[in-house]
């Protein structure tokens, strides 16, 4: 009798706390089990009671990655609540911030968290040595988005400035200047990832499992912070309805709750957004996107990381445009007026990794009576289930070592986010 | 050799380890070429048991994370508290008001049993600390200052006065003034009050100086009129755990 037993325990290389567990018996599949083991922080429980001018600070800490998405979605569902309309400059920059943080994240995952696998390496680290202009250019990068979002929020991980209604400190426009030409130089910094990445494309594993890709959608732009809930099986759902899509439920194996719509699981993120709206990329996005082969709909999961390529671009000239917009119309002081009100506001973005919900009820002086929070990677943990239960059999004729990689692989493809998938 | 850094993840946001990785280009290459990193489950695979200097960020919400806890402690020769979660526990203690049983049937119902948790502490309630890098995240200079210093085997100056002080120093217009309420007169310093800067308050993140003048927090808020509750709404977004808030209740 022949037997596999595969367990990676606290999978490394992703945000958070996650297990693979695999056993075969002569060539035959027992089980395979992503297991999700990170502590609850019950976010939910710690926002009732709080005043609004705090609840975005609170959620933010929600996350370290992705802590502008937690930001935008906290203050748009309290904005929805008390009825309150951004106006267009405020409304520019928390665009503008936006692309900050797809900008970094994107970049952090691709190359410094997916690549090592490609290279048989086992972190960055030694890739300084071998790969000594690719990790620097990807520093510059990150800390180019860092900036970026410093001129505007504050800081990036968990920023400072945005209120409820607008901002509480405005940019300086000599610091968008100077930033508008580091980001203008970025460009090639970002053809050069393209390069990067197809290098290592001939790497990514042969696997397709189609399910249905869930993302927001807008038919003026590629969908960041508007637009409505929308699924490659078709229809759109109003942002107030979300809970029609994510039907949350538990599994034992995780703290992390689940989600399931019309299949049997769907994905949410990079892949999913590409799927839906590769239409609207912005033009040097488009061919990033014709370079690296990718044409929607596509249905290996592996291949997330091409499409967060591709919206790094897109970030980039989205941050450029937007910049320019400001430049010409200049930046003026706004009163940001807060009224608050009781009633229920939901706020939607799609964070890097995904579709993130934040979902409030106030009390008419402005406090939380509840509050109920969504997070892509909680939404993603069934595809990833889903798809170990297809690849697995197909590879258990491998070296152990191999599949114990491919499977590793394919958890860190989908760039979860498990700390914030069990908030 | 070098010395051997591990760091360590409990439960927390991750945005201190990450942040502490936000350098400039040369001073992240600068800090790896100075140490070893020999374990970082976020950014490398291989690990190894034997290390000098672990950073623990997150704080500790399970009875698991206080074995783990103790067995770094026993294999560090340095324990370096990384962030507001691990110094003093950070927003997490936000959820000590309320019952164990009430918050896993309020946010798991049903399924409340699949889920385990403790009251949130510090890293310092459970195992001795070495060093403190405050802030939630920390800014990356105190990050670098306080690396350097350990690497010198030295104690990191860190300043035990309150946020106001380098407040006034960036010649902010105090928030008190503006009618708003701020932790600042007795949260440490450190952040070149970072937050009142960008144009918001002190939540106090990095807790308490250690010898807070409550009172003139109090006398703040008298001549400001202003009440206890309005400060302590804030005092406990990152302070719940601190003595100062149990007995203010
Ligand atoms: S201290 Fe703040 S940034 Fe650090 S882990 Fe805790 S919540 Fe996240
Ligand atoms: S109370 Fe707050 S705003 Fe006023 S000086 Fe102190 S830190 Fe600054």
């Amino acid at each position: 009798m022949s037997e596999i037993k595969i367990k990676v325990n606290q999978l490394t290389r992703v945000e958070g706390h996650g297990n693979i567990h695999l056993e075969a018996t002569d060539g035959k599949l027992d089980r395979v089990l992503w297991e999700v083991t990170e502590s609850p922080r019950f976010f939910e429980w710690m926002l009732k009671n709080r005043h609004y001018d705090d609840v975005s600070t609170i959620s933010s800490r929600i996350c370290g990655i992705c802590s502008i998405a937690h930001t935008t979605a906290s203050l748009q569902a309290t904005e929805a609540a008390f009825n309150i309309k951004l106006s267009e400059q405020s409304w520019l920059l928390r665009k503008l911030l936006y692309d900050a943080e797809l900008l970094e994240s994107h970049v952090l995952h691709v190359l410094f968290l997916v690549a090592p696998d490609f290279l048989k390496a086992d972190s960055v680290i030694p890739l300084v040595a071998t790969h000594g202009d690719v990790v620097v250019m990807a520093v510059r990068m990150k800390k180019l988005a860092y900036n970026l979002a410093e001129i505007l929020a504050g800081r990036k991980t968990h920023p400072i400035t945005p209120v409820v209604g607008g901002w509480a400190k405005l940019p300086d426009i000599e610091a968008l200047k100077a930033i508008r030409e580091r980001l203008d130089k970025a460009v090639d910094d970002a053809e050069t990832m393209v390069a990067v990445v197809k290098s290592l494309a001939p790497g990514i594993p042969a696997f397709d499992r189609p399910t249905e890709y869930i993302a927001l959608k807008d038919n003026r732009e590629y969908a960041f912070i508007t637009g409505k809930i929308a699924s490659t099986d078709g229809g759109t759902v109003n942002l107030n309805d979300y809970a029609k899509v994510t039907n949350e439920f538990c599994v034992p194996q995780s703290s992390s709750k689940y989600a399931r719509h019309k299949r049997d699981s769907y994905m949410v993120g990079a892949l999913s957004r590409f799927n839906l709206n590769a239409d609207q990329l912005l033009p040097k996005a488009k061919k990033a996107a014709r370079e690296l082969g990718l044409k929607a709909p596509v249905t290996n999961p592996f291949m997330i990381s091409v499409a967060q390529t591709v919206e790094t671009m897109h970030a980039l000239e989205d941050a450029i445009n937007i910049i320019d917009k400001l430049l010409a119309r200049g930046i003026h002081e706004e009163e940001v007026k807060v009224k608050p009100r009781a009633g229920r506001g939901v706020g939607i973005v799609e964070a890097p990794r995904g579709m993130l919900i934040h979902d409030y009820t106030y009390d008419d002086s402005g406090h939380i009576v509840s509050a109920n929070c969504i997070i892509p990677t909680g939404q993603n943990h069934l595809s990833i289930q889903k798809d170990f239960d297809t690849l697995a059999p197909t590879i258990l004729d491998k070296p152990e070592e191999e599949i114990r990689h491919t499977l590793e692989m394919l958890v860190r493809s989908y760039d979860p986010c498990i700390s914030c998938s069990v908030h | 050799m070098k010395p051997r850094v591990a760091f360590f993840d409990f439960t927390g946001c991750e945005g201190c380890q990450l942040d502490a990785l936000n350098l400039e280009p040369d001073e992240l290459l600068g800090l790896l070429g100075a140490v070893d990193i020999v374990n970082f489950r976020e950014v490398r695979t291989d690990r190894s048991d034997e290390y000098d200097i672990a950073f623990i960020e997150g704080s500790i919400t399970r009875e698991s994370e206080i074995a783990r806890l103790k067995e770094i402690r026993e294999r560090a020769a340095v324990l370096v508290a990384l962030g507001a979660c691990a110094c003093t526990g950070g927003i997490n203690c936000m959820k000590n008001a309320y019952e164990t049983e009430e918050l896993l049937k309020g946010v798991y119902g049903d399924c409340a049993a699949y889920y385990d948790t403790i009251p949130t502490r510090p890293a310092d309630a459970v195992v001795k600390v070495d060093a403190y890098i405050r802030g939630c995240p920390p800014t990356t200079t105190e990050f670098v200052k306080v690396v350097k210093s350990l690497l010198l085997g030295k104690k990191a100056d860190l300043p035990n006065y309150p946020v106001c002080t380098e407040c006034r120093r960036a010649g902010n217009i105090c928030v008190f003034q503006r009618g708003g309420t701020c932790i600042g007169p007795v949260t440490r310093a450190g952040c070149d009050a970072l937050c009142v800067s960008a144009g918001r308050f002190c939540w106090g993140c990095r807790g308490l100086v250690d010898d807070p003048n409550l009172d003139s927090e109090k006398d703040i808020l008298a001549r400001y009129g202003l009440t206890i509750d309005q400060i302590l709404e804030h005092f406990r977004i990152y302070n719940s755990c601190t003595e100062a808030t149990q007995c203010q209740k």
